[in-house]
């Protein structure tokens, strides 16, 4: 708009012309050289990271050189390693968590929503409270409590994927139920008593009325839960102990920690690879996270 | 409607018949009812099956919690009135489980000495001191052996004068039929098991490693012994010299005739004060926290280490917070043109996995060969990870980098909904921009955006994944025992010190520094409710 205000100045005198010019320098202009050293400073990481991922010799040495080779060996050389492996355990247990924390976290909010039964306020607060203390920091004890359980039920002992869903399942309520208890309040109550009037019972409401109508929330809860199983990975590594049960996150930084330089192009492929779905996911569903990171839940 | 419709249809043609209520017209269970019971057919057979297991390895405490947890989920599955709880109970069973019985749980663990040479209970730590002891028995016979396996499981199969009896490392020797036996005497076929050929154990060392060290108890009682070989072939009884008394709760050294008794710190002591190594864990009371804070060994290194985290936590919060904010206002602005696209380059570090940045940036930031050094300190050899105030900057600039775009969406939401006329009305009365921005742009955006700021100081309080993947904690701090370094954060220096990942480890002193995270955490949180509720107020 502003530079269509120019051109159509132009007819009038220099003078006016130039101060306008400065004007529109001084307000909007200056942004985009701006714009060129942000853009720079966000993206040369991922481009590097790239370029690194298509160098055929795959160290770290020399790999400063942006697109010095297209080849993709290093996305080849995957097959031969465990990334696959882990690219499947990260999808399933990141999948499992983050449908068990739908499901759970909509039941629950259902019933704060719904129903009015004693302790319902208490348990509310309860909710609150626990959920500010992160699982993570006692990690300890959820290793102890695996090993416990490992006794009994060897699935649900220390090396066991299943385990680890059940962990994350663990924090899926405290960090969930809030976001999805306020959605659930914006509908409205008069649908649940026409459909009760009408026959219907508590279960049939719930499936066949209010899930259509939440699946927004459910999707970014999904999501969210997805990408924070996907992002662990101090649970992970004290869980899984075998090569052959890791996620992406244990795996890569296994990768990089013993051999940094010879394994460099590796990782880019696989970083490459691994964040493709994430990034796809992210910015196509920006508006949604951003709402519900707002709602509280933060990521680094 | 359709009922009034039905009725006009045919009330002229046939007497009216009223259609029947659907309070009469019950037609059973419905297929909601089917699948509620086979579902809860299927919990039932799996809670069965847990309980049983659960009473075969004689873990009390988790049997009486299994089998009132099962009774619970089918009164609230089958009982009419408890409508909410149907729905509560999954999530309820998951929180009180993984999550509020391990924060109570390493309350519990804080106050013991729960780690290396403390693990278990007592009779575990009688078991495990008799093993170590020992020894082979005198003139014990030999017994012919083989090796067997069952999938990952080792186990030996011995000739006892015709009897051929299997056992494991936990599943003590018992008699199995069926087994053939060579001209040595050893097993050559066992029923249910897969004999290992010699030639691979001669040739396999790590299985050569496995056997030797595999000791098969002779019974379920632990001082009978157990049979171990040293070639694969032959097998032979050991027993240890130590004698448990379970009455008098000593053990007894039966060559030197020495007493060990236990003591309050959990373990048994000769009277001459020499240790055996096995211990259980005991009570300490505050031992754990007083260590962390007088301990020569923790507590400089734990001093900095928190400092550190608060430094870490603010700063990032603030950085971010700063230059998301910047461009927030920079390109908050209809004039110009591809926001859009800008928007979308701007936050991809955010969309970034967090993980696969840090580890990116530790290669980037490698004094050798890394880009940094190369593109931007014209090849300079900079160690950006290795010196402890550069590397506690490259985990700042780093973390900049991550967390930037997120203040960057936050503040552009904010910035949007500003009311226009107060902006206006600023502008009419004479406020400069500046003045503006400090007078009514900060404290609005203070509104939404202040418990946003303390939630993400919380979690970078604990922000693990960055610290341990970019620096792993180092440099390391020089003059301690202590496994830690200069970039450690809390729950960093925890993971260290609680040796989950390897190495010696203390759960005790590792759950006493969680419980005081959370207590900042708590703390942190009871100000960012009443925060929240001044700020309501502007």
């Amino acid at each position: 708009m502003a530079v269509s205000q120019t051109q159509a100045v132009r007819s009038t005198s220099p003078r006016s012309n130039r101060t306008r010019r400065t004007r529109w320098w001084a307000e909007v202009g200056w942004k985009y050289p701006v714009a060129v050293v942000v853009l720079f400073y966000a993206a040369y990481p991922l481009v590097y990271a790239l370029s690194a991922s298509l160098d055929s010799r795959g160290s770290l040495a020399g790999s400063s050189t942006l697109f010095r080779s297209f080849s993709l060996d290093n996305y080849q050389a995957l097959g031969g390693t465990m990334y696959w492996t882990w690219v499947g355990n990260t999808l399933l247990i990141g999948g499992a968590a983050a449908l068990g924390a739908v499901l759970m976290g909509a039941a629950a909010a259902y019933a704060f929503s719904r129903f009015r039964f004693r302790g319902r306020r208490a348990s509310l607060t309860t909710l609150l409270i626990v959920q500010m203390f992160p699982q993570t920091v006692a990690f300890v004890a959820v290793f102890l409590l695996l090993i416990a359980l490992g006794e009994v039920v060897p699935a649900l002992g220390v090396n066991s994927k299943l385990a680890l869903i059940c962990v994350y399942l663990g924090g899926a309520l405290g960090a969930n139920t809030f976001l999805m208890y306020g959605f659930f309040n914006t509908i409205p109550i008069e649908i649940d008593e026409a459909a009760r009037i009408d026959g219907a019972s508590h279960a049939q409401i719930y499936w066949r009325l209010i899930m259509p109508l939440v699946t927004p929330i459910l999707a970014v809860v999904g999501l969210l839960a997805f990408i924070s199983s996907f992002g662990d990975f101090i649970l992970a590594r004290i869980v899984l102990t075998s090569e052959e049960n890791w996620t992406l996150a244990v795996g890569m930084y296994q990768w990089v920690s013993n051999q940094l330089t010879s394994r460099w192009g590796l990782f880019a492929a696989g970083a490459v690879i691994g964040s493709i779905p994430v990034l796809a996911l992210f910015l196509s569903l920006q508006r949604y996270i951003v709402g519900g990171l707002s709602a509280g839940s933060v990521k680094g | 409607m359709s009922v009034g419709q039905q009725r006009a249809e045919t009330a002229p043609s046939s007497p009216a018949v009223p259609p029947e209520s659907h309070a009469r017209s019950w037609k059973g269970p419905g297929w909601g009812f089917v699948a509620k019971l086979l579902l809860m057919m299927l919990v039932n057979a799996v809670g069965v099956a847990a309980i049983l297991s659960a009473y075969n390895v004689g873990s009390w405490v988790i049997l009486g919690v299994l089998v009132v947890l099962l009774g619970v989920a089918d009164w609230i599955y089958f009982a009419k009135r408890t409508i909410a709880l149907k729905y509560l109970f999954p999530g309820l069973l998951f929180l009180a489980t993984f999550q509020m019985f391990t924060l109570a749980y390493t309350g519990y663990v804080a106050f013991t000495n729960y780690g290396t040479g403390h693990l278990g209970s007592m009779q575990q730590a009688v078991d495990a001191a008799l093993i170590q002891d020992e020894q082979r028995a005198q003139d014990s016979p030999t017994y012919p052996l083989s090796v067997v396996r069952d999938g990952d499981l080792l186990g030996f199969a011995v000739n006892d004068e015709g009897v051929v009896r299997v056992g494991t490392a936990e599943e003590p020797l018992a008699p199995v039929s069926g087994a053939v036996v060579d001209d040595s005497g050893a097993a050559t076929e066992v029923p249910g098991w897969e004999i290992v050929p010699r030639a691979q154990l001669f040739s396999d060392q790590s299985l050569q490693q496995e056997v030797v060290s595999l000791r098969v108890p002779v019974s379920d009682d632990a001082t009978d012994g157990s049979i171990r070989t040293r070639e694969g072939t032959t097998g032979a009884i050991y027993t240890s010299t130590l004698e448990w008394d379970p009455d008098a709760q000593t053990i007894t050294d039966t060559e030197t005739g020495t007493v060990y008794a236990p003591n309050d710190r959990g373990n048994f002591v000769s009277p001459d004060g020499e240790r055996l190594a096995a211990g259980w864990y005991v009570n300490v009371g505050f031992e754990n926290f007083v260590r962390a804070f007088t301990d020569a060994n923790y507590a400089e290194p734990l001093l900095k280490v928190t400092l550190w985290t608060f430094a870490f936590a603010i700063l990032t919060v603030l950085t971010s917070f700063g230059l998301g904010l910047l461009f927030a206002m920079i390109y908050n602005d209809p004039r110009v043109r591809g926001r859009k696209v800008l928007r979308t380059v701007f936050i991809l570090p955010y969309a970034f996995p967090a993980f696969m940045s840090a580890l990116l940036w530790r290669g980037m930031l490698n004094a050798e060969f890394g880009v940094v050094n190369e593109w931007f300190f014209l090849g300079a050899d900079i160690n950006w990870l290795g010196d402890p105030w550069l590397a506690k900057f490259a985990i700042l600039w780093v973390n900049l980098w991550l967390s930037y775009p997120y203040w960057f969406l936050v503040t552009t939401g904010a910035l949007q909904s500003l009311p226009g006329d107060t902006l206006e009305a600023a502008r009419v009365d004479g406020a400069g921009r500046w003045r503006t921005f400090r007078s009514i742009v900060l404290p609005l955006l203070m509104v939404s955006t202040a418990p946003l700021a303390i939630a993400s100081f919380a979690f970078n309080f604990n922000n693990f994944t960055i610290i341990y993947m970019l620096t792993g904690g180092g440099p390391a701090f020089s003059g301690t025992s202590v496994p830690i370094g200069s970039t450690d954060i809390l729950i960093s220096a925890i993971y260290q010190i609680s040796g989950v990942s390897g190495g010696r480890a203390d759960y005790g002193l590792a759950s006493a520094l969680s419980i005081i995270v959370f207590i900042v955490i708590g703390i942190v949180s009871a100000i960012a409710f009443r925060q929240t509720r001044k700020l309501e107020e502007i």
